[in-house]
């Protein structure tokens, strides 16, 4: 578990927490990200992510300054993902780095703003829109909340898991959407009673995030 | 699923070494996974590149070569090519009169060329990008991704490929482009799904009496799932949506008939002489045509069928000398 301190920031520490623990969690379910992804677009989902974190978590042993660590982890994954899920996760940790600052400690109104920043990040890159069926209709909810709670004062553990939640939501309802993004679009109404690979991978960030902040 | 290979993890690297082995016309870059021809870009000629997931060779490095591509991107299996591999394609094979980039309408494709594209602009190469977005089995609007490109990337290539040989700038390169990509359609289906090696087992589940009609090149469901039937009415299923989206009497076609990769040849001259037969009734010219495995979905069964409204500019683009490892006449 990563160490918050008493002002409630995050370190560097905690954060790299964070990237080994959606790193796992896309490794435990690799599989299952591909059978989701076999359904409605190429079976690739969870390889592709897999790679991706592999590649980033060799480079996190000696992490430096916030901003500079999260700007290389975004880099990385453009460059081993390919796909959707390159371009989109590659942009939100590259936008996320811009808010956090150079320093080795994050608050959590930095915290809260480079989240966004990432959001919209993805937004633009993948023009997709709330009810598209993809990894935006687990992010939006989830940064939503985290934005919600940290501003009526909630530590960034319950904050996040908060995120964690809404982001599970979110997942769950884009199994009655029809895509209108990514692969699964092509599908149209058959795309209709299947879950979206991103928005699972998505859910794993954020519940990666709040247990790499648990134990405030 | 039996396969020939060593590891799944190696498919593409280990292809890669054996597509160098066996063609002098062209050399590999194994770190960036870019196959180029032998023979840098001639000063002062546009050149033409493009990528996409592996499993559908013989595109694109097969399509590397005189009067054809430039450069071909490698990515993994049925995932499009990072922009990092782009922008050394790019930057290589730059002959200073700018690169085209040849894309697959895919929302991945689409964004990892965008982001190559961006970088390459920053280092002051001129970088024009041409969608291909063919298949009439995925309905086209404005708030989706758009219809797939597919089996008209094949004929794009080569004809762009000519106009560039030929020594033409990039707007006149560009001009042919958006020529052919207005005037092709393209429609598939499948008798069985394709096995990605990582996954080891069938993409989606195919009864012995059922296909899929409208399918894409990736193993993805198509638009929908009928009762096997006759070659002729399979043509027939084909044909229709691609006449009904364009009108393609008064004008030389290039027709294709292509194999997804685990449909035998007799089958496909077969299925081409039912496709013939349609187009005949109704009243179009046939000018030029292709049967064979050209843009494949690994071991999957069927085919598709890409009709091009083409002109004597464009029929005499498509008869110009080339020499790739999966088109060659001329030379
Ligand atoms: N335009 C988009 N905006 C946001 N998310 C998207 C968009 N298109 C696709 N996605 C997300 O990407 C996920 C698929 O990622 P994946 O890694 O499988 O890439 P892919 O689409 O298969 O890429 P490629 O087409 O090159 O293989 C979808 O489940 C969806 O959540
Ligand atoms: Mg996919």
């Amino acid at each position: 578990m990563g160490r918050v301190n008493t002002n409630q920031s995050a370190s560097v520490a905690t954060l790299v927490e964070w990237l080994h623990q959606f790193g796992s969690l896309v490794e435990q379910n690799k599989g299952y990200l591909t059978d989701l992804d076999s359904a409605i677009g190429d079976a690739d989902h969870g390889s592709n992510m897999a790679r991706g974190m592999t590649a980033v978590l060799n480079q996190v042993a000696d992490p430096g300054a916030a901003d500079a660590l999260f700007k290389k982890v975004g880099m990385t994954l453009v460059s081993s993902v390919g796909g959707a899920s390159g371009p989109l996760y590659g942009t939100f940790f590259m936008r996320f780095a811009t808010g956090l600052g150079d320093g080795t400690e994050v608050t959590p109104e930095a915290l809260v703003s480079s989240l966004r920043a990432g959001l919209d990040g993805v937004i633009s890159r993948g023009k997709a829109e709330l009810g598209d069926k993809t990894m935006v209709d687990a992010m939006t909810p989830a940064v939503v909340a985290i934005e919600g709670s940290v501003a009526s004062g909630e530590s960034l553990a319950d904050a996040t898991r908060a995120g964690a939640e809404a982001a599970r939501r979110g997942r769950e309802s884009t199994i009655a959407m029809v895509a209108r993004k990514g692969r699964a679009s092509y599908l149209g109404e058959r795309s209709k009673g299947h879950q979206d690979p991103g928005a699972t991978s998505t859910t794993y960030l954020f519940e990666a995030l709040a247990a790499s902040l648990d134990g405030v | 699923m039996k396969k020939l290979i060593n590891n799944v993890d190696d498919v593409i690297a280990d292809a890669l070494k054996g597509i160098e082995l066996s063609d002098d016309n062209v050399r590999v870059d194994h770190e960036h996974r870019v196959i180029y021809r032998a023979e840098k870009t001639r000063q002062g000629k546009v050149a033409v590149i493009s990528g996409g997931g592996s499993g559908h060779e013989p595109l694109h490095g097969g399509f590397v070569g005189v009067g054809m591509l430039d450069a071909a991107c490698a990515g993994q299996m049925f995932t499009s090519p990072t922009p990092d591999q782009m922008l050394a394609a790019t930057s290589e094979a730059d002959g200073g009169a700018g690169v085209l980039h040849i894309v697959k309408n895919y929302t991945g494709d689409v964004m990892n060329f965008e982001m190559a594209g961006e970088m390459a602009a920053d280092s002051g190469v001129r970088v024009e990008t041409v969608v291909v977005a063919d298949d009439v089995a995925v309905q086209d609007s404005l708030y989706t991704a758009g219809r797939r490109g597919v089996g008209l990337t094949v004929l794009l290539e080569k004809i762009v490929g000519a106009a560039a040989e030929e020594g033409r700038d990039m707007d006149g390169v560009l001009e042919i482009a958006h020529r052919v990509n207005a005037g092709g359609r393209s429609m598939g289906m499948a008798l069985t799904s394709c096995t990605v090696p990582a996954a080891g087992k069938p993409t989606f589940d195919l009864p012995d009496d059922e296909m899929e009609i409208g399918v894409g090149i990736h193993g993805e469901p198509g638009r929908h799932r009928e009762p096997l039937s006759s070659a002729r009415d399979i043509a027939k299923q084909l044909v229709d949506p691609i006449l009904h989206d364009l009108d393609f009497t008064g004008a030389p076609c290039i027709v294709m008939l292509n194999g997804m990769g685990g449909t035998p040849l007799i089958e496909l001259y077969l299925m081409y002489g039912e496709v013939v037969r349609l187009l005949d009734d109704a009243g179009i010219t046939i000018a030029r045509n292709l049967v064979g495995n050209y843009i494949t979905s690994l071991d999957m069964a069927g085919c598709s069928v890409t009709i091009l409204k083409a002109d004597d500019e464009i029929l005499a683009l498509w008869d110009a000398p080339v020499k790739t490892a999966g088109l060659r006449w001329g030379v």
